[in-house]
């Protein structure tokens, strides 16, 4: 009886393995496929050409400051908005019923879905408020969406400062804000940068959200104001992919890689930046 | 003085705390008002229970039964392929893979959940569909099946990292306890841990399937986008979420189309709310 349950044990064990390790072999082939088949496309030229010949040839550029504008644009909005919620709910707020209102409407702030969030970018910017197809829509839309993101890292940043700080602060006479402002902040500052650059990382990526309300399908120029349509590569990459018959694959594969990369390497500034915290961290 | 601005910082502070339902209930209302604009010159029950979408013919057909059909199946592929799985990954993470394994795993799900849903639908388009296609002999790999695997892997992050965490935040005294009783680790994990972190692990699952459910550029690229009445799960379908991105750019704005497509979008926001605010209640749950 002893011996079966521990080969029960045993083969138990196996199959969790074995779960976790095909869990693990899809992320390594996508990427090994996409820096085998991407690598060779991307050059110089690659990165800094206008696109020509209707996207067949050419480069990437302006999807790639497309993107870049739009993912700046929205976390100047979202970055303050979110980060003072945050602070609402964790140093102001009580346990009440408005309370447990606002969490629940940033929970579902990060479940609507993203091409939901589209049509609403479409409907308020766009429309009612006559922005037009522009970075300034696109990037309102992908703010509110970051949004949850930054609230909820920021809110563990901010819970994370112990509360004798506070404590010392409010001791000595400085008011609650002041407090907040050069005791609380400064310690929670890394914690908030990583989620902020997580939530990032995650727009840069989407392409729903930003298909009614900034996508331009081909505009080979760089956008001169917020009131402009821009590309962006993930919407390149849709076109590419989808939309434009007889692209060269390599093409498609570079403009993958690129996104990605700029994805990843988002991801790893936040990732070092929290390890950076973590070691430094004496409380 | 000092009070004063003290007061007027808090007031400030408060208001922008409001801003995050202040934005739902502008996605209601902006979802609600293109939405319902088209029960005018459409029946309620035509649109929910009609089995033919298409806008475009002469007289137009809304019809969502068969985009809800679609994301149905899709989801419900995804669901099954991913719970087991995603279960099974969070259980090996948390309990049984030491330490420099844990943190390898952890990195490697992290970067599954960083990647964008447009590579996951291209690279799916160029290496799952065709394995779908010749392994059951189709004339398409772009079929529920293939969009349901994809899916899968989009929500094993998400489910993971919760689960993750209600495992590990069971008491250790539980588990000292159960080994103490001469209970094997394997008997100590299907029998007190998982137990006691199943709220979470409920949690974890609903927002893994809210997540599939509102996935969008995937899902189009994958299921062969065919708004027709599945059948089985190796058809092409199309969903709720890719009808949309789909056919938007096509509409003209305050056609019957255009609100048919805010009267899904406001169906999807429907979907996903009672999803989220049910996970929600079951993750406070388990906190008390």
């Amino acid at each position: 009886m002893k011996l079966k349950s521990q080969t029960k044990q045993k083969i138990a064990f196996a199959l969790l393995g074995l779960a976790a390790v095909i869990v693990i072999v899809p992320v390594a082939l996508i990427l090994m496929i996409l820096i085998k088949r991407g690598l060779p496309a991307i050059s110089w030229q690659f990165l800094t050409e206008m696109p020509r010949m209707g996207m067949r040839a050419g480069g990437i550029f302006p999807a790639i400051m497309g993107t870049l504008c739009l993912v700046a644009c929205a976390i100047s909005v979202a970055l303050p908005l979110g980060v003072l919620t945050a602070i609402y709910l964790v140093e102001y707020a009580r346990k009440n019923w408005w309370t447990r209102m606002i969490e629940i409407a940033i929970v579902n702030l990060a479940g609507v879905p993203s091409v939901v969030y589209g049509l609403f970018g479409l409907g308020l910017f766009v429309i009612f408020f006559h922005f037009g197809s522009s970075i300034l829509a696109g990037a309102l839309t992908l703010a509110i969406m970051e949004l949850p993101v930054i609230i909820t890292s920021s809110k563990e940043a901010l819970m994370s400062v112990p509360r004798s700080f506070r404590e010392a602060s409010l001791a000595l006479g400085v008011s609650k804000w002041e407090t907040i402002r050069c005791v609380v902040l400064p310690n929670a500052l890394p914690g908030i940068l990583t989620g902020s650059i997580l939530g990032v990382s995650r727009t840069a990526g989407e392409t729903a959200p930003i298909l009614f309300t900034v996508a331009a399908f081909y505009l080979p120029r760089l956008p001169q104001s917020i009131f402009d349509q821009c590309m962006a590569l993930p919407y390149h990459l849709y076109v590419l992919s989808t939309q434009v018959p007889n692209v060269k694959p390599a093409l498609q594969y570079g403009t993958a890689l690129v996104l990605v990369g700029m994805v990843f390497s988002l991801n790893l500034v936040a990732i070092i930046v929290r390890a950076h915290i973590r070691s430094k961290k004496q409380w | 003085m000092r009070k004063f601005r003290e007061a007027i910082i808090e007031k400030a502070i408060l208001l922008n705390g409001f801003a995050c339902i202040l934005f739902v209930i502008l996605i209601f209302i902006f979802l609600a008002k293109d939405g319902l604009t088209l029960f005018k010159t459409i029946r309620v029950q035509d649109f929910l229970f009609g089995q033919i979408w298409s806008p475009l013919a002469e007289p137009p057909q809304f019809g969502i039964l068969p985009l809800f059909l679609g994301s149905l199946v899709v989801t419900l592929g995804a669901t099954v392929i991913s719970v087991p799985l995603g279960m099974a990954c969070a259980i090996f993470i948390g309990e049984i893979a030491p330490r420099w394994m844990r943190e390898i795993l952890k990195a490697g799900v992290e970067l599954l959940a960083a990647i964008p849903s447009i590579v996951i639908g291209f690279i799916g388009m160029a290496m799952l569909g065709p394995v779908v296609k010749n392994l059951f002999h189709l004339p398409t790999g772009l079929t529920a099946l293939t969009g349901s695997i994809a899916l899968a892997f989009m929500a094993i992050p998400t489910m993971v990292s919760i689960m993750e965490d209600a495992i590990t935040s069971v008491p250790r005294t539980y588990k000292e306890g159960s080994l103490a009783l001469g209970a094997t680790h394997w008997q100590t994990i299907y029998r007190v841990i998982i137990p006691a972190a199943s709220s979470g692990i409920v949690a974890a699952i609903m927002l893994g399937i809210g997540r599939v459910i509102g996935e969008t550029m995937a899902v189009m690229m994958l299921t062969g986008n065919a708004s027709v009445m599945p059948e089985t799960i190796l058809a092409p379908v199309r969903t709720l979420t890719a009808t949309i991105a789909a056919e938007m750019g096509e509409t003209v704005r305050g056609s019957e189309h255009y609100f048919s497509l805010f009267a899904i979008g406001l169906v999807l926001f429907g979907i996903t709310f009672l999803i989220n605010f049910f996970a929600d209640m079951a993750r406070h749950r388990k906190k008390k």
